[in-house]
């Protein structure tokens, strides 16, 4: 029988191409390669910063040179050269003072390609945007809006000199600079990020967005997003990826910091995919992130996050829980194809009383790809009838891939309830026959069957992302089966 | 409807098929029995296009049309239908959103648009209770923690949505207690029509007391060696299949 095989398929894969790989010729201003004291200077000089923050970043960066780049992660890959990259980037024609009808037509018409116009976003209902190109943040719309219910949503780097008190009294109080290797260099050359400030009792009426975005060659993009729910308040928050197609790998190195009050609750929902890098494994971004977030009494937060892009990605979004009764929650769905690796997972830390937090991670691995879950469950001593459940789960497609689970559970309060389960499983040939025999596409039947597996996960991104979330997983894996 | 003629087939170069022929018409329900390992299920698979299972010699062709070329997605859109006698577990995947992706696939094959929400729904509704299937069931993740009659049922409830050209149901009996046994050829029985074929693969006469044959066919070793009317069926369950072996010698 000659048969479209899944090798036919799998050679349609890899040449298939990353849709948003293309680079957008905007004119833009680049600091010379490399890092020292005057760069930090530089980049903070260049965003008009209070002393204070130039201290903050100097401070930093003298930690970082004391510290080592961490390789107990389950990943390979050449260590980035520090000094070869370029830590600030900017699209020229933005101006603070611009309103969204004079950005540069030629940025307009990327967005337009990525599916975001902004012209649309201001009409467009619920989901107020800021928009991260390179190192600066070039437009936020819906600001009238919500500061109507006070609320605060803009770059960081208008934070800084808008409302210092609020930046000052949080800024790397969940993510110190010391916490590791990559918060450190954050902390020191950040260029830019979202900054948000819901306040007391208030329900923020829309999603808000930030979607980041590298655009130019030989940079780093180290973004900071600083997030505060007030007491009683309530966000929902996304955030996207993307990045061109190129050649060498460039470093994408955020830190983002939730801090919920009491009685709050906030929601933090990822889609990331930022070039993979090619079916051969060159090229792609490294994505080494920290995320974490801080419950006081009574609160909650969410992690939701769906990684199909990167080329290595080191990221654990992580709760503490501080307050008594507060609540973390992950949610996960990670993918690797081709030569990607994933080491990703979360850290609850419990340290309340009857905190609770909930662990769901999907892992799905194709080519020769590896996928890892790293995660820790830590119950203090304090942590009085704390209750933790974790479930993790690996799909594996075809001989060459991997998925690996790493669990760490630490308990200090015999009170402690937890439970883990883990399974693994790989796309059978039946279930793709099955499929078929009902007249079902071998592509359609991989894609049904990975949204089966995701669906825990994809149930609770809010709904306009999770239709995006499950386009994007279908593109990933097209045809991957072996 | 369905032409088999002189079909050789095999799996990992074992031969299993040794020259079938078989002719189906509209409107016809045939049984096939034989021992096990007798090449029962090969035949099921390889009208249905299953991968591994080569065709070395012969031609399969459904209202003339030569399908052996054919994808198996192919063949179930030209109205290819299998009950299969292990269905698959999809966790995360209802029964519901199972049925209309396979639908709407169908459609799109024919150059359909989708099936209005409101007219699948209808004809879920009327399927199911046609099946006596719960509503709730529906929603379950499809064949997870099903009971063997769950599963069985559900198959025959797609194959009522589908409503396929030609039906072949590989040992849809093993695992059914009789009641369900009865449920399952009752709808099997209310599907039939005069423009569809039933093929009932089977061990046992038992199914045919519910899902009357027009014919029976005998397999052993890989060919249709005796073939008549339902009195064949009965005389098996009666003597077993050893009286054929010595016939054939």
């Amino acid at each position: 029988m000659s048969k479209y095989t899944e090798d036919d398929l799998k050679k349609e894969l890899e040449t298939k191409e990353y849709e948003y790989g293309f680079y957008t010729d905007l004119e833009s201003e680049t600091f010379p390669i490399g890092l020292n004291e005057d760069i930090v200077r530089a980049i903070s000089k260049k965003k008009q910063e209070p002393q204070w923050m130039t201290n903050w970043r100097l401070e930093a960066f003298k930690v970082w040179q004391s510290m080592q780049e961490p390789d107990w992660a389950n990943v390979n890959y050449t260590k980035p050269d520090f000094q070869a990259i370029a830590y600030y980037s900017a699209p020229k024609a933005v101006d603070p003072n611009k309103t969204l009808d004079d950005v540069d037509p030629e940025l307009v018409a990327m967005y337009k390609k990525l599916g975001i116009s902004v012209d649309e976003q201001k009409k467009m209902n619920n989901v107020a945007i800021d928009i991260v190109v390179d190192s600066v943040s070039v437009a936020t719309t819906f600001k009238k809006t919500l500061s109507e219910k006070g609320i605060i949503f803009m770059s960081i780097s208008e934070a800084i000199k808008e409302h210092p008190e609020l930046v000052k009294k949080y800024l790397g109080t969940v993510v110190p600079t010391k916490d590791n290797f990559y918060a450190a260099l954050n902390s020191a050359v950040f260029s830019d990020g979202s900054f948000c400030y819901i306040p007391k009792g208030v329900r923020c009426p829309m999603e808000l967005s930030t979607y980041f975005r590298i655009n130019q060659a030989g940079t780093g993009q180290f973004e900071r997003t600083l997030l505060i729910a007030d007491q009683g308040s309530y966000v929902s928050y996304l955030e996207g990826c993307t990045a061109p197609s190129r050649d060498e790998n460039q470093l994408h190195a955020a830190v983002v910091e939730l801090i919920a009050l009491d009685d709050a609750e906030i929601k933090y929902s990822t889609v990331q995919n930022w070039y993979p890098g090619s079916a051969e494994g060159k090229g792609g971004v490294y994505n080494f992130v920290t995320k974490r977030g801080l419950c006081e009494k009574n609160a909650k937060i969410s992690w939701t996050q769906v990684e199909t892009g990167s080329a290595v990605t080191w990221k654990y979004p992580s709760c503490i829980l501080k307050g008594d009764n507060s609540i973390g929650e992950f949610y996960s769905i990670a993918v690797t194809n081709n030569y990607q690796q994933a080491d990703t997972g979360t850290k609850m830390i419990h340290l309340g009383k009857n905190t609770r937090s909930t662990i769901i991670s999907k892992g799905i691995s194709a080519g020769k790809s590896q996928n890892s879950y790293r995660g820790l469950v830590k119950i203090n001593a304090s942590a009085e009838n704390a209750r933790n459940f974790s479930q993790c789960d690996s799909l594996l497609m075809g001989n060459e891939c991997g998925a690996h689970t790493f669990p760490y559970i630490e308990v200090k309060n015999k009170t402690a309830q937890i439970e883990h389960e883990a399974t693994t499983s790989k796309i059978g040939e039946d279930q793709i026959f099955y499929c078929n025999q009902r007249g079902i596409d071998t592509e359609k039947a991989i894609a049904l069957v990975v949204n089966g597996f995701s669906k825990e996960v994809l149930n609770k991104l809010p709904m306009e992302f999770a239709v995006e979330a499950q386009k994007l997983l279908e593109i990933s894996l097209e045809g991957s089966v072996g | 409807m369905l032409q088999i003629k002189d079909v050789y087939a095999s799996v990992e170069d074992k031969d299993i098929l040794k020259g079938i022929s078989l002719s189906v018409n509209a409107g016809e329900v045939h049984a096939i029995m034989g021992p096990n390992g007798a090449g029962k299920s090969t035949l099921a698979s390889i009208i249905a296009g299953k991968e591994e299972f080569e065709l070395t010699k012969g031609e399969i062709t459904i209202d003339g049309e030569d399908i052996t070329e054919l994808d198996a997605e192919e063949r179930a859109h030209k109205g290819v239908f299998l009950s299969f006698q292990y269905p698959v577990e999809i966790p995360g995947v209802s029964v519901t959103n199972f049925i209309k992706t396979a639908i709407n696939e169908n459609r799109k094959a024919k150059g359909l648009e989708d099936m209005p929400a409101s007219e699948m729904l209808k004809k879920i509704k009327e399927k199911a209770d046609l099946l006596e299937i719960d509503r709730k069931f529906l929603s379950r993740s499809l064949n997870v923690g099903f009971s063997g009659g769950e599963k069985k049922r559900n198959e025959i409830f797609q194959m009522a949505m589908l409503e396929p050209k030609l039906a072949i149901l590989d040992e849809t009996d093993s695992g059914l207690d009789i009641d369900a046994l009865k449920v399952v050829a009752n709808g099997v029985n209310k599907l039939k029509n005069k423009d569809n074929a039933v093929i009932v693969i089977t061990h046992y006469q038992r199914l045919l007391d519910y899902i009357v044959p027009d014919f029976v066919h005998v397999i052993m070793d890989g060919k249709i060696v005796k073939s008549g009317t339902k009195q064949l069926a009965y005389e098996l369950e009666e003597k077993g299949y050893d009286w054929i072996k010595e016939e054939l010698v």
